[in-house]
């Protein structure tokens, strides 16, 4: 067996390692593994740029962005938070854990293009959770305690799309797994394979909801 | 028929504008060499199809030697809420949320609409390609709507995308890169070797061992790609296949299905998922560029350790 390929596996938990620039740790693995595997440098440079043009679609959810900077510029924040702030009984807790269920289980009906970082995240659900966050505190949130606040918005996002998107039949994960496994001779429903994801996702529903509801409490806290 | 090739230069306009307005603006911290970046990316997307190949290869090792001898950081952090938000905000109200709302309804609604043609014989879209172009096609007419809500012209609509994307930075790319890792890898023969060196060591005799070395197996090769989907053929062929359905005779659905998931609690922790963890740490513009994943992992490593017992349970 031919172990020369794991240098590239090599090179990048050394560059792990060292915290260098990811993109830079990256193009160096895949220099590093195609040379040890003996191609030329130019066979290695055509390689890259090969597969790079071929998966340019992994760019586009940036197109996103001139239509969310737009109306940020024109108050989409500021409205997301005054309709909140009108909200009685909207706590952070409350409005992630139903944003929570509507995404994973938009998700699962194959909705994923619903939610998502730039398009709703940014502008809708952190104002939203921030200014849920401040009503009920009636004070301004620190820094602190508005990054982490934050960064939980978007963590429920992905945590929801993730255990949400493979319960959908025709979604890239159950499809990839049906092929491959077809390949390999065994011939498998997209159902039976959609079934088997119920369990992990509602473990996902319980543990990052439980997390959710409990936030609510912590804010409270012993005052 | 309208396919990537059609969507692929819009993107390309916004790298563009990102590259000029750098480049236009003398108190960027990287003036010169953040415009040359995002100025070499829009190249790749106008006509990355009608380069020869290693010039597109040579252009990918450029765009990383930029990023990473740290030619490629944000502009100054506008804050987007200034006064003129707060007076246009109460201007505009409600009607704000209309083209924020228009980009998920319309992706969806034209890709039933797409479909829905197809079925009956009229192919205007490639299918394979059908929710990625029905995606470019909503931006377009959502910025069409918020350029409508607020009486802007176009070029304001390029100028806050620049804006935006410089304050992601490097990470809008990574994706692509770890893509292009997966098939320089797949090339190599990387999945044969790991499997190899896995069977050899491990004591994969005992279902609980094995089961372990697939999940774990998965989790761990997906914080180092970024992906689960890179993960998956290489455990599977290494582990899964010939020790737990061939030596244990776990259910073969079952044991992909959670396989996969388990490779999705290794997503929640991983830095190299850079859409999923570094680019909303940038949007959200957290002090800590890993905070998303500091939130995750509570969440991820008790999923990870549940799923791992629910296989052992479940699969046999």
């Amino acid at each position: 067996m031919n172990l020369m390929p794991l240098l590239g596996l090599a090179t990048m938990v050394l560059g792990f390692a060292l915290r260098a620039n990811p993109v830079l740790v990256v193009a160096c693995a895949a220099v590093v593994t195609g040379l040890a595997a003996g191609a030329s440098p130019l066979g290695v440079l055509e390689t890259l740029g090969e597969a790079f043009v071929k998966n340019r679609f992994l760019a586009l959810f940036l197109l996103t962005l001139p239509v969310v900077g737009v109306l940020e510029r024109h108050g989409l924040r500021i409205r997301a938070r005054a309709w909140i702030a009108g909200l009685r009984g909207a706590t952070p807790g409350r409005l992630l854990l139903l944003y929570h269920l509507a995404r994973q289980g938009t998700a699962a009906l194959g909705l994923t293009s619903l939610g998502g970082h730039p398009q709703t995240v940014r502008p809708l659900l952190a104002p939203m959770a921030e200014a849920a966050a401040e009503r009920e505190s009636g004070t301004p949130l620190s820094k602190q305690a508005r990054d982490g606040l934050r960064a939980l918005c978007a963590a429920t996002d992905n945590v929801a799309l993730f255990f949400g998107e493979d319960l959908f039949l025709a979604f890239g994960a159950v499809l990839l797994i049906r092929g491959f496994m077809a390949e390999q001779g065994h011939l498998l429903e997209p159902l039976r394979i959609a079934l088997w994801g119920i369990p992990t996702a509602l473990a996902a529903l319980l543990i990052h909801g439980g997390r959710l509801h409990r936030l609510d409490r912590k804010r409270k806290g012993p005052a | 028929m309208i396919g990537l090739a059609w969507i692929y230069p819009l993107a390309g306009l916004v790298f563009l504008a990102c590259g000029i307005r750098a480049a236009r603006n003398p108190r960027h911290p990287r003036r010169w060499s953040g415009s040359l970046f995002w100025c070499l990316l829009a190249l790749l997307f106008l006509v990355g199809d009608r380069l020869q190949a290693w010039m597109a290869g040579a252009l990918v090792l450029g765009l990383a030697l930029l990023a990473g001898l740290g030619g490629v950081k944000g502009g100054d952090r506008e804050p987007g809420d200034g006064e003129e938000a707060t007076r246009e905000a109460g201007r505009l109200g409600n009607r704000l949320f209309l083209p924020a709302l228009a980009i998920p309804v319309l992706t969806v609604g034209l890709l039933f609409a797409f479909r829905w043609m197809s079925a009956r014989g009229l192919n205007l879209v490639n299918p394979a390609e059908g929710t990625l172009v029905s995606l470019g096609l909503a931006c377009g007419l959502a910025l069409f709507g918020a350029l409508r809500v607020t009486g802007r012209g176009p070029g304001e609509g390029l100028g806050e995308g620049a804006r935006l994307l410089d304050t992601i930075g490097w990470a809008a790319v990574l994706p692509l890169y770890l893509a292009t890792l997966g098939a320089v890898f797949a090339k190599a023969g990387v999945g044969e070797a790991v499997a190899s060196l896995l069977t050899r060591y491990l004591p994969l005799g005992s279902p609980s061992v094995a089961v372990l070395a697939y999940g774990l197996g998965m989790a761990t090769f997906t914080v180092v790609m970024g992906n689960a989907f890179a993960a998956f053929p290489v455990m599977t062929a290494a582990v899964g296949l010939p020790v737990l359905v061939g030596t244990h005779h776990a259910n073969p659905a079952a044991m992909a299905a959670m396989g996969m998931l388990t490779g999705y609690c290794g997503t929640l922790l991983t830095p190299m998922a850079a859409n999923f963890n570094l680019v909303p740490a940038a949007l959200l513009e957290l002090g800590d560029p890993h905070g998303v994943i500091r939130a995750q992992a509570p969440t991820a490593l008790v999923l990870l350790g549940l799923n791992l017992l629910l296989m052992r349970l479940l699969i046999f």
